[in-house]
């Protein structure tokens, strides 16, 4: 490729023809602050406060946008641009909720950050604000568009990343919002709930709801028995609300700050996992062997998925795996099993569950996830909302000595941990299906094909003769095209792994929210914490779901083998269409 | 996607035919919507909808697009679009008691539809005429040199 140099702040550097200014100021040492750009997805330059002078250029450029040419001459501190930036700030500002001493977002803020940093203590400018209809209240998300800068990098995951495109900017000029067609909340539309738009968000204006004070509640109320249960992702994303680097796994103290907080039990999703691979590696191999049954068969272990395929490819339903979510057959095993066991009422217990994910939320109000006649799982709370309750309960998170989960429902084999990243529930269900088939284990565990953040990935597993090909997709827009493929009829794929996240649960729309800052100068988010993952699953000693010694138990003692009446009955659920907008 | 059609049959076919045509052409959205337009004297859901799911847009695009132009619109028209212009050179003649006069005598406010869908009342910028100030248009008939005693008379001609 072809190289050009150029001087920023008179520091010449060289970088790749079509570089943005920004990315090449970055090599020199300089960071451009930015609103709305948004490395691979949001390029509006609507926010201006990139600017820089070029010397010879007219005006103030956006160097989110603009690229290098041979010879430039860039300056990203000049009074000039420095005044104009801190304007566009007081401008923004003037417009804008400021809320900042509770809002959610304060301290991580990136309008907040950028304030500070330009002494926009002041705001000079006073007048109307854009006036905001209050939205109203679903499961998942709260918008606040008074606290909304316009900068559109949640129309664009939206639209781009998740082809759903169900928010976009509606009305012109000052009179500018960001809602959804004919002003319908998002709870009446077609929204997926994945929350994606709220990680990146600049600001407060999308934050999951919060549920904290229900868990509280039931925390407080001595006729419960409270059980937690986390997701696999849940514990490489935590630290980082606590200031340890992205990408670290801080499982043990997970489990003591949950202990601390006070639940009666802490148990671990990841034990599900395994269950959930029973029960649909199970399911494919019997689909796999019928004339008649629908393949490919696809997961439904992302809620978000699902509401995308019953919104948009109803006709592709027969598709679905029966499989409850894992988080689902979380709470259907404690509240009929577990609560058996131990002589409890379901009816007092009550079930967290600590989740990547704002989709969650919607999931337990489903119908038909209800197998002890009370909700399956109760309240779920997201990674930044327990993060928050560890925080008020004042817990000294880093200091935390590791606790383990508690017997039995804790116990789980690190295939159950690789629902996590992107590709993990098929390789959890590849260690088990082979073995299942073949009657030994995989030559190898690692099956590298399905890993890794390509947006589509397949890979051929011979089983014993039969040729078994697997797709796996992660990010709706990549799911859609696979299931256009299955339309086309040209697909040939006989099991599918879609997740509706970016990277898979470990960026889901419930993790800890990174800064664009980071974000744009390169670093693979979902690439570390899957990482972390993977690291666990490499020095474990328990590798595959079978292999379990709880889900043996499980079998033995309550639902007597995967696929049976009674697994069904509580494991397993149906889908349904659901009408567009 | 609301299957619903909309208006008479005849409409709905001819807004199924222009969406046609439209479909080998670049950039058919705007277009589309100002056909509908044409036909429907305004853009309801269905319509949008429609326009969505023939071109692949999300309704939310074709929804963005309605609102951020002046040209269309999301309510139904009357059958007399009454258009005063409140520039400056007819704001400065007296346009502004005009408007109140209709306002007064349909009983509606600017950008409103009389319950009988017989007059709608817009304020409008420039329209080109101030030589004519203060201004005003019913549906292609111009009205010049007003003062609020032409209100009546106005309103008296399109009495059918």
């Amino acid at each position: 490729m072809k190289e050009v140099t150029l001087k920023i702040n008179d520091i010449s550097v060289t970088v790749p023809e079509g570089t943005r200014i920004l990315d090449a100021a970055r090599q020199a040492g300089f960071n451009v602050p930015t609103l709305c750009y948004y490395k691979d997805l949001c390029n509006e330059g609507s926010c201006r406060i990139c600017v820089v002078e070029v010397k010879g250029a007219r005006s103030l450029v956006a160097s989110c946008s603009a690229v290098v040419a041979e010879g430039m001459e860039v300056y990203t501190k000049t009074p000039k641009v420095i005044n104009a930036r801190k304007t566009t700030l007081e401008l923004i500002l003037s417009n804008h909720n400021r809320s900042c001493l509770s809002c959610v977002r304060s301290g991580n803020c990136e309008l907040q950050k950028l304030s500070q940093e330009y002494g926009c203590d002041d705001v000079a400018y006073t007048g109307d604000k854009t006036a905001v209809v209050p939205e109203l209240p679903n499961a998942y998300l709260v918008r606040d568009n008074s606290k909304c800068i316009l900068c559109r990098r949640c129309v664009a995951m939206c639209e781009k990343v998740q082809s759903v495109g169900v928010i976009g900017a509606n009305f012109r000029g000052f009179n500018t919002t960001i809602g959804c067609a004919f002003e319908r909340p998002l709870g009446a539309v077609d929204c997926v709930a994945c929350g994606q738009c709220i990680n990146v968000c600049p600001v407060g204006a999308l934050t999951e709801k919060d549920d904290t004070d229900i868990v509280v509640e039931a925390l407080n109320n001595p006729e419960k028995t409270v059980i937690v249960g986390t997701a696999p992702s849940v514990r490489v994303a935590l630290g980082e609300e606590f200031g340890n680097a992205i990408g670290t796994d801080t499982e043990g103290k997970m489990v003591t700050a949950l202990r601390r907080i006070g639940f009666d039990k802490v148990f671990d999703v990841n034990m599900t996992a395994d269950l959930t691979i029973m029960e649909e590696g199970t399911e494919f191999l019997s689909r796999l062997q019928d004339k008649n049954a629908a393949l490919p068969m696809i997961t439904s272990c992302s809620p978000g998925w699902i509401r995308f395929i019953e919104f948009n490819y109803p006709e592709l339903l027969p598709h679905l795996s029966s499989c409850k979510s894992p988080q689902q057959m979380f709470g259907a095993v404690i509240k009929t099993y577990y609560a058996e066991k131990m002589h409890l009422d379901p009816k007092n217990i009550v079930v967290v569950s600590v989740m990547p994910c704002t989709a969650k939320k919607t999931e337990i109000f489903r119908e038909d996830q209800n197998a002890s006649g009370y909700p399956d799982i109760d309240v779920v709370l997201t990674t930044r909302e327990l993060a928050r309750l560890i925080k008020r309960y004042g817990i000294d998170y880093n200091s935390l000595a590791n606790g383990e989960f508690d017997d039995p429902l804790g116990k789980s084999s690190t295939a159950g941990y690789l629902f996590g990243a992107t590709g993990g529930v098929m390789e959890a269900a590849l260690r088990t299906v082979y073995e299942k088939v073949v009657g030994e284990p995989a030559p190898s565990l690692d099956f590298k094909a399905v890993r890794g953040t390509k947006g589509i990935k397949s890979a051929t597993v011979d089983l014993k003769g039969t040729k078994v090909k697997v797709g796996v997709a992660h990010s709706l827009s990549n799911a859609r095209q696979i299931l256009e493929d299955i339309k086309a009829g040209k697909c040939d794929y006989q099991f599918i792994e879609i997740m509706t996240c970016p990277g898979g649960c470990v960026n889901g729309g419930g993790q800890p929210i990174v800064s664009s800052e980071k974000i744009n100068a390169g670093v693979d988010v979902k690439a570390l914490r899957a990482g972390a993952i993977y690291k666990a699953d490499k020095k474990s000693a328990l590798r595959t779901s079978h292999e379990n010694p709880v889900v043996k138990t499980l079998y033995a003692e309550y639902f007597g083998e995967p696929n049976s009446h009674k697994a069904h009955k509580i494991l397993h659920t149906t889908y349904h269409k659901r009408d567009k907008m | 996607m609301s299957k619903e059609i909309i208006g008479t049959p005849q409409q709905w076919e001819q807004l199924e035919k222009e969406l046609e045509v439209l479909k080998n052409e670049p950039g058919p959205v705007m277009k589309a919507m100002q056909a509908a337009q044409a036909i429907y004297g305004y853009l309801p859901i269905e319509v949008q909808s429609k326009i969505a799911s023939t071109f692949g847009v999300s309704l939310e695009e074709v929804y963005g697009i309605a609102t951020f132009y002046a040209q269309f619109n999301l309510k139904p028209k009357g059958k007399y679009t009454i258009g005063i212009c409140l520039g400056t050179a007819c704001y400065v003649k007296g346009s502004g008691l005009v408007i109140d006069k209709f306002k007064e005598r349909l009983g509606i406010e600017a950008g409103e539809t009389t319950a009988d869908q017989k007059f709608t009342l817009d304020a409008t910028r420039c329209i080109g005429c101030c030589g004519l100030a203060p201004v005003l248009t019913v549906n292609d008939e111009v009205y010049g040199n007003l003062t609020t005693d032409d209100v009546d008379k106005i309103l008296a001609k399109y009495n059918d």
